[in-house]
Formats: structure tokens, sequence, C-alpha cells
């Protein structure tokens, strides 16, 4: 039986993933087996480390395809690369880090857990989140968190065109410039325990020499998705 | 879906095995297109005073010694169902010339530089069939099909020829191109299937004979194409990128000191010498990106 200080190295240039992803879910099914793990060579395949379900730590060394660490429970998931479209999707609970940039709708619908990308985020980062907490080291691109229900979205950058359309109730902070606010969305007062949330976010990502008190908030008018009389005509 | 791949040599090395890292690129982009494959490869110019076309037979066992007589020509090497013919005349007399000997061939791409091939099948079967692999050159563009807007045939492949040297490959789908077609064929512009990726090679090729850059031409996209896509254009000096302002469909580029590339997915890219140290971004929506031996070198 494995000790929690080994780790377990999979070489995906000789591994295939579906062994890979199985060899990750028979820890949580069996309850035993290496609890620390690192994958090689992932050459941007698709799903790697997918639907994990335990406390284990995966690193990744090199770029990743679309998503990786979806659907994630309980896991730390660190990539030392890129990755493509999906990143984190749907996570449930656990710990995803990006030390490079992805692509677009990283975190798409998370429920919980913490996805931290030390790049940039392109189209639709947050989009439909609903509960997550994302902390994003760049920028995000064109409507992020786009129905946004909860959770936050920390952008120590810039923001896109259309950020927050047809939010709900997630709370977006924006360091930078926002290119413009989509439906429904609108700067809201940026007060003290906002500001000790987002250093308190920042925290947990572990972004060093941002203060918090350089970003503005972002959030639902509340006019949108709340059923209106006068709209029941176009309902 | 579909799948794009591009290569643009920076250093001799990556010149002389162009084929090689092509079909390794394009076999990654199976999954985004198994229906049909196709390339366009920028090698070996003809001297001034010449036109080089390839030229399309659905005929197994074509006699293209006799085709190349016919116009004039001579054959310079045929792969599979395609040669490359070369002509003592303008490209645009030289393709005149194919019409008229023949009606039922097809000519793929015309002009100094660039060479198009492309067939039905899985792009991994159509590289060995056509080999790919032993093509040296400076750039080069791929595709892989996956159809959407009309049918499985080797006109419906890409590359799009857009003019001398040009051509476009495309990954999406468009909604407007048949009122574009039928705009486009009063301004005299010829289509040869219903292909929606055809008429953005038409567009393309009718802004660039009305006097528009490549540039403005591409930009010229996002105001008159209704639809996804992230185009990649070829030039007789390099290649640009494009995608559309929404920005559904996929691309990353990437660039080391001997080559820049780009494609639908990273994995595509993995497989270049040096790719793990690569500089990598993912293009802008609504910007257009171009790569030439100018800006380059």
């Amino acid at each position: 039986m494995s000790t929690t200080l080994e780790i377990e190295v999979v070489d995906l240039a000789v591994t295939p993933l579906r062994e890979l992803n199985q060899r990750l879910h028979d820890v949580a099914l069996n309850g035993d087996g290496p609890r620390r793990w690192r994958i090689v060579n992932p050459r941007g395949a698709h799903a790697v480390a997918c639907g994990l379900d335990a406390e284990l730590e995966v690193e990744i060394d090199g770029h990743v395809g679309y998503y990786c660490a979806g659907m994630n429970k309980l896991a730390a998931v660190r990539v030392r690369g890129n990755a493509s479209t999906g990143i984190a999707e749907n996570m449930m609970s656990g710990r995803v880090v990006v030390e490079g940039s992805v692509s677009q709708s990283a975190g798409a619908t998370a429920h919980g857990g913490l996805l931290v990308v030390h790049g940039d985020a392109a189209a639709r980062c947050g989009i439909s989140m609903k509960g997550v907490d994302i902390v994003v080291g760049g920028s995000v691109g064109h409507l992020s968190a786009f129905m946004a229900q909860s959770g936050c979205l920390v952008v120590c950058g810039d923001a896109g065109d259309a950020l927050g359309d047809s939010i709900y109730e997630a709370r977006l902070y924006v360091r930078g410039a926002v290119a413009g606010l989509g439906a429904d969305c609108i700067e809201k007062e940026m007060r003290d325990e906002h500001v000790a949330q987002v250093r308190g976010l920042l925290g947990q990502a572990g972004l060093e020499g941002v203060d918090p008190a350089d970003f503005r908030r972002y959030g639902s008018a509340r006019q949108l998705y709340n059923f209106t009389i006068d709209n029941a005509g176009a309902y | 879906m579909c799948g794009i791949v591009g290569l643009f040599a920076k250093s001799p090395e990556v010149e002389e095995r162009l084929g090689v890292h092509l079909v390794a690129m394009l076999a990654q982009m199976s999954d985004r297109g198994p229906d049909s494959a196709g390339v366009a490869v920028y090698r070996d110019p003809v001297a001034e005073g010449l036109a080089k076309l390839t030229v399309y037979s659905p005929h197994s066992g074509e006699d293209w010694r006799a085709v190349a007589a016919a116009i004039g020509g001579e054959v310079d090497s045929v792969r599979a169902s395609h040669a490359v013919l070369v002509v003592p005349t303008d490209a645009a007399d030289a393709e005149a010339r194919v019409r008229a000997a023949r009606d039922d061939l097809r000519v793929m791409s015309a002009g100094r530089v660039i060479e198009i091939y492309k067939d039905v099948g899985l792009p991994e079967v159509f590289a060995a069939d056509f080999e790919l692999h032993d093509l040296e050159g400076t750039h080069a563009l791929g595709h892989t099909r996956m159809a959407t807007e009309s049918r499985v045939t080797t006109e419906g492949s890409h590359p799009f020829s857009t003019g001398l040297d040009l051509c476009l490959v495309h990954n999406g789908s468009l909604s407007n191109h048949n009122t574009l077609r039928r705009m486009l064929r009063r301004e005299g512009i010829e289509f040869q299937t219903e292909n929606d990726t055809e008429v953005a090679a038409g567009y393309l090729e009718w802004r660039l004979r009305e006097g528009a850059t490549l540039e403005q031409a591409l930009e010229g996209c996002l105001e008159d194409l209704d639809g996804f896509y992230t185009f990649a254009v070829g030039t007789a000096d390099g290649f640009a990128v494009l995608r559309d302002p929404i920005a559904c469909k996929p691309a990353v580029l990437a660039e080391t000191d001997d080559w820049v590339a780009m494609a639908s997915e990273y994995h595509a890219i993995a497989v270049l010498p040096g790719a793990d140290d690569a500089r990598m971004w993912e293009p802008e929506p609504g910007v257009v990106y171009v790569w030439d031996r100018a800006v380059v070198a």
C-alpha cells in the first residue's frame, strides 16, 4: 500500500488516457491507492484527470486539452502549462490551478471549489457558474460570467465585452478595465466586506502583490430575472 | 466541427521536413474531421512567365501527359488524383486552357507557388495516398472536414482557392452563403459547389479583385459573413488567421525560433519539435493575424 508521500508518475506518452483516468477513479471507488500523482507528456490530450472524487493531489506537467479536471470533487489538480476549453467545468469541490492561460468556458457551470488561473482566461470564463470561486491573475474574454448564478469571479486584469450578461447572484470583481457590461449587470459599491472577500480569495489563490482595494464590484441589477407583472405579456 | 492546421517554416530544417510535420498535424485533427482532408503547400516556385496549376481528375489513370500537351504545358508531378502542371503563360490563361481542353477536370489551385491536394476519406489515408510526407516547402495549411453544409466530395473538401496563390480553410458554418453566392455570381465570381466555404473564398477573391488588401478583405468578413468561423488563409508569403467575433470555433497559435503554427487544438501542435517550449496564445476574436516572410524573417 502506498504512503501519502510517494508520487505515482504516469506518462501519457505510453499510458492510455482511459487507463490513467480509471486508475484515478479507482482510488475513490476502492478507498485506497496513491494519493499523489504526477502526469507527464499530456500533449494537449482531452479529459485528463476528469471526474475525480477523492482527496488526491494531481500535478500535470504540460499543456492539456478540453475539459481537464471536469466534474472535479475533492481533488487538487495543478496544470503546469496551459489548458484548453472547459477547464474544471462543472467542478463540485476541490481546487484546480493552472499556471499558464486557459481557453474559453473555464469553470463553466461549476458548483463549488476554487479555480485559479495564473495567466489569462479566454471568452465565457465562469459561464453559468453556480457557486465556484474563480480567480484569474490575468484578463478574461468576452461574455465572462454569462448567466452566472452564484460564487465569485475575481479578475486581476481586464474583462472583455458583455461581462456578466444576464447575471443572477454571482459576484464579479475586476481590477482592470471592463470593455462593457452585459444585460442587467451593473457596477456596485465596493464595501469593506467585499474587500475582505477579495483579500481572502487572493490569499487562497496564492496571488501576491495585488491590492484587494483596487477592485471594482459588479453584479445583477435584478431587473431581468425577477418576474415583473408589467412584462407578463412577454412571458 | 472540422480541424485546421497551419505551419510556417522559419528554418531550413523545418522547410525540408514540412510534409512530415504537416502529415503529423493533420492526423491529430482526424477526430474533428474524418470525412475529407486537404492541404495547400507553398513550395518550389516556378520562374516568372510560368504558371503552376494543381489539377484534379475524377478518372483513375488519367493521362496527364496528354492533358499537359493539350494546354501547351508539362507535367511537374502526379499525386493520386491530382497533378501539378507547369504552363508557359499566366495563371489565368493556363486555367482557361484547362477548361477549354477538358471540362471534366478541376483546377484546384493556380499561381506560381501554391499546390492544393484534397480528397474524401480519413486524413491519414489521404496523406498516405498523396505521399504528402515527402513534400518540402516554406509553409502549408491543412484541413480535416466534418461536413455540415454540403455533400462530402473532393470538390467540397478544403482548401478552396481564393485567387492566385491564395487559399482558404474554414472551421465553422455560414448562414448567409446562398444570398452571398447570388450576389457574387452577379459580380462574375464562379462557383463549383453548394458549399458555404467556397462562398467565403469567393467573397475574399471578389474583395481582393476590387483592390482590398488581404487584411481589408478579411475585416470585411466580420461585416458581411453571418455564421461561425475560424479562417486560415494561405498566401504566397505566409498565412493569415481570423476568428468570428463570437469565437465559438477554437484556434491556438504557437511560435518557436523554427516555426509558427496554428491549429484548432493544441495536440496538433504538440507533435512539432520544440512544442513544449513554444510561445503559445489564443487569437483574439475578430482580429486579423498575418504572418509573412517580410515580418517573420
